[in-house]
C-alpha cells in the first residue's frame, strides 16, 4: 500500500518520523538502517547559541519508560548548519529543525537563520521541554505565549511549514492546540514529555541531578492518544502524534485518532532500527486491518454510539 | 540499505564463575558473533537487549566486549540490578538483540610498557586486550576486586601476562588500594609507559588524580548509565579537558586523563 502523504504542504513518502532528542541529528542512526526509508527526521533541539544542558544524572529509566532531563544540550544552529546538515542527505529525506529559545523575539530569529537553509523542510517550535527554567514547561502552558512564538516564527520562518511542539502538561490541550492554530501554525505535534520524578530509597536522592525530568516511552502513550484525539478535532491543521510508539501496531493507533503523521521517540533506544522497522511494517498492518488507503484510514476510528 | 549493525544472535552459553554468591553472580554470556565486519577492538562495548525483554525494561543495557573471536562473542557482566537479574535467565538458543561494535578503544603501543588497572568488572575489557596485544611480555596487571579471583576469568590473563591483584574485603581496606594505585601511575609516568584502566568511578578518580599529579599517560574508560549507546540521547555524558558535556558511548568510553575532567 502506498502510505506517502502531505502533511502542511511537505511530501512525505511514509509518515513515519523520528523525535527530536531522540535521533541525535541522524547521522548516529545510519549504520542501522536507511535514513532515506524514513518519512522524516526532526532532528536535536537547537537554540541560537550552544548549551551544555543540565548536570549528570540526566536519564532514568522508570516502569515501560524513561526520565530525562538534558536540558537542550546542542552545539547551536550554526554549527547544525555547517557541520551536521551537509552530511545528511536532506535532497531526499525530509530535515525538520527543531527549535528552542526563551522567548518569542528569540524564537523568530532562530526562525530566521533556518529560513534560508534549503537542507531544512520545515520548522517544529518546541515550546514544552520540561528540562529548562526559561523558554519551557510554564512557556507552553500559556496560550497566549503559544500564540505569540507561533505568530514570531511564522513571521520569519519564509516558506517553511511551522509545527508547534505542545505540552501534555496542561489541564484543556485543546486550548493550546487552539492558540497555536491562531498564530498561523501550519501544523502541531504533540506530545512532549509528561513532568515526572525518580527517587533511590538507598540514597535518599532524587535519581535525576535536576530533580524532574520529563517522562516518555510506552508510559506515556495512552495520554499521547488522547491528547492527539482531541487536538485534532479542535483544530483544521494536520496534528502528528508521538508518546510511547514502538511498533507499527502503536504508529497505526495515532494515525487511527487522526493524527497525519507520527514520530518515534524513546523507541529508538529499545532497538536503533526500531523507526526503520516501523517504517517498513506499517502498510503490511493497514493492509491486515483492511484499511482502503492511508487517507481512509487516518482519523476513522468509530465512536460508541 | 545500509549497513544494519544492529541484530538478532542466539545465546551459547549463560554460566555463573567460580561460587557467585545469589544476587551478585559474575556470569560469562556467549553470544553468536554478530557478523561485524571488519571487527573490533579492546575497549569496545555492546549494547544488548535480549528479545524476551517486556516493555518495563526500555534500554539496551552496555558491556565491554570481553572477547571475541569469528563465532563467539563474549562478555562478562554482575548482577546488580533490573536488567542484569534478567540477564542471568537467558538459557542456549535464546535470542538477544545485540548493536556494536560501540565506542572507542585501548591504544596497543609497540615497545612500550603498558600498566592495567582493572577494579571489579572493569577486568572485562582486558581480557581481549591481552589477547590481541602483539607484546604480552610488555604488559602488567593490578588488579582490585572484592568477589574471590575464581569469580572472574582471571586465568586466561593471569597466564600471559605480571599480575598483581588485591582483594577488598573491608571499606579500611581502600587506602592500601589507593596508595598502591597511585605508586604505580607514577612509576609508569616515569617510566614512559601507558596507563589504560576500567572499573568503577571512584577507582577512576584515584587514577585520574593520580595521572594529573605525576603526568601520567592514562586512558580511562567510563561506565556511565546510557540509553541509545549511539551519541543520539546524551543521557551518558561526562565533561572533557575543556569542561564541555561529550558523549562517553561515542567520544568514549576510552578517554585520555588529560581530555576528561573527573572533577566533584
Ligand atoms: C561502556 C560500558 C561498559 C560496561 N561494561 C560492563 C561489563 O563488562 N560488565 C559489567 O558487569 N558491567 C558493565 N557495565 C555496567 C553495566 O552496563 C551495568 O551494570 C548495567 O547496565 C546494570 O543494569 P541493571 O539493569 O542490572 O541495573 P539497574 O537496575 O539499572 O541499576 C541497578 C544499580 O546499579 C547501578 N548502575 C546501573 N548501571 C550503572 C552504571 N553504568 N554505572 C554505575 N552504576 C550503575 C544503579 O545506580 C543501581 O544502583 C558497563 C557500562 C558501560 C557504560
Ligand atoms: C533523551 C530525550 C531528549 C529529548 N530532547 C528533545 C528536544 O531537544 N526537543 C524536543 O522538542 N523534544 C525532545 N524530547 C521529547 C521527544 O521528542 C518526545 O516528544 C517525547 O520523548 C515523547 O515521545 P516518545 O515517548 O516516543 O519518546 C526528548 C526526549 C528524550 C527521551
Ligand atoms: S547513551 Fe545516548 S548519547 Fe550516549
Amino acid at each position: 500500500m502506498d502510505v506517502s502523504i502531505d502533511f502542511a504542504g511537505l511530501k512525505l513518502k511514509n509518515p513515519i518520523l523520528t523525535a527530536s532528542g531522540t535521533f541525535g541529528f541522524g547521522l548516529e542512526f545510519k549504520r542501522f538502517g536507511d535514513l532515506e526509508s524514513l518519512g522524516g527526521i526532526v532532528v536535536k533541539g537547537l537554540s541560537l547559541k550552544p548549551r551544555e544542558g543540565n548536570p549528570m544524572p540526566r536519564i532514568a529509566e522508570t516502569p515501560c519508560g524513561m526520565l530525562n532531563a538534558i536540558g537542550i544540550q546542542n552545539p547551536g544552529v550554526e554549527e547544525f548548519i555547517n557541520k551536521k546538515l551537509p552530511k545528511l542527505p536532506w535532497k531526499t529525506l525530509p530535515v525538520l529543525a527543531n527549535l528552542y529559545a526563551t522567548d518569542a523575539a528569540e524564537f523568530g530569529e532562530l526562525a530566521g537563520v533556518l529560513a534560508g537553509e534549503e537542507g531544512v523542510a520545515a520548522l517544529e517550535v518546541n515550546v514544552s521541554c520540561p528540562n529548562v527554567k526559561e523558554g519551557g514547561i510554564a512557556f507552553g502552558q500559556d496560550p497566549r505565549q503559544i500564540t505569540k512564538v507561533a505568530e514570531a516564527v511564522k513571521k520569519n520562518a519564509g516558506n517553511k511549514p511551522v509545527i508547534i511542539k505542545l505540552s501534555p502538561n496542561v489541564t484543556d490541550i485543546t486550548v493550546c492546540a487552539k492558540a497555536a492554530e491562531d498564530g498561523g501554525a501550519d501544523g502541531l505535534s504533540l506530545i512532549n514529555t509528561l513532568s515526572g520524578m525518580a527517587v533511590d530509597i538507598e540514597r535518599r536522592t532524587p535519581r535525576l541531578a535536576n530533580v524532574i525530568g520529563g517522562l516518555s516511552g510506552p508510559a506515556v502513550k495512552p495520554v499521547a492518544l488522547r491528547c492527539v484525539y482531541q487536538a485534532v478535532n479542535a483544530v483544521k491543521i494536520p496534528v502528528m502524534g508521538l508518546g510511547g510508539i514502538t511498533t507499527a501496531e502503536d504508529a497505526a493507533e495515532f494515525l487511527l485518532v487522526g493524527a497525519k503523521a507520527v514520530q518515534i521517540g524513546t523507541g529508538n533506544f529499545l532497538s536503533p532500527d526500531t523507526a526503520f522497522k516501523v517504517a517498513e511494517e506499517l502498510s503490511k498492518v493497514l493492509e491486515r486491518v483492511k484499511a482502503e488507503s492511508i487517507d481512509e484510514f487516518i482519523g476513522s476510528l468509530q465512536l460508541p454510539k | 540499505m545500509s549497513a544494519n549493525n544492529c541484530r538478532a544472535v542466539k545465546v551459547i552459553s549463560n554460566k555463573p564463575l567460580g561460587l557467585s554468591s545469589p544476587g551478585e553472580e559474575i556470569v560469562e554470556l556467549k553470544l553468536e558473533y554478530p557478523d561485524w565486519k571488519p571487527g573490533w577492538r579492546a575497549g569496545q562495548f555492546v549494547m544488548i537487549r535480549p528479545i524476551s525483554w517486556p516493555l518495563d525494561l526500555v534500554w539496551g543495557r552496555p558491556f565491554s566486549i570481553c572477547n571475541a573471536d569469528e563465532t563467539s562473542l563474549t562478555i562478562l557482566f554482575q548482577v546488580v540490578g533490573r536488567g542484569t537479574a534478567r540477564l542471568l535467565e537467558l538459557k542456549e538458543g535464546d535470542e538477544v538483540n545485540i548493536w556494536g561494535p560501540l565506542g572507542n578503544f585501548f591504544s596497543k603501543p609497540q615497545n612500550r610498557p603498558v600498566l592495567m588497572l582493572a577494579g571489579g568488572m572493569g577486568i572485562a575489557p582486558f581480557c581481549g586486550y591481552v589477547d590481541s596485544h602483539p607484546q604480552p611480555e610488555n604488559l602488567k596487571l593490578f588488579f582490585a576486586h572484592r568477589p574471590p579471583l575464581e569469580n572472574y576469568p582471571y586465568k586466561g590473563i593471569s597466564g600471559k601476562v605480571d599480575v598483581e591483584d588485591i582483594r577488598e574485603t573491608k571499606p579500611t581496606d581502600i587506602p592500601a588500594i589507593i596508595a598502591r594505585v597511585e605508586e604505580l601511575v607514577k612509576e609508569y609516568a616515569d617510566n614512559d609507559g601507558l596507563i589504560v584502566a576500567c572499573g568503577p568511578t571512584p577507582f577512576l578518580k584515584t587514577i585520574w588524580n593520580a595521572a594529573n599529579k605525576y603526568g601520567a599517560d592514562a586512558e580511562l574508560s567510563l561506565e556511565n548509565r546510557m540509553a541509545c549507546g549511539v551519541g543520539a540521547c546524551l543521557g551518558c555524558v561526562c565533561k572533557d579537558g575543556d569542561d564541555h558535556h561529550t558523549q562517553v558511548c561515542t567520544t568514549g568510553p576510552v578517554f585520555k586523563a588529560n581530555n576528561l575532567s573527573l572533577e566533584g
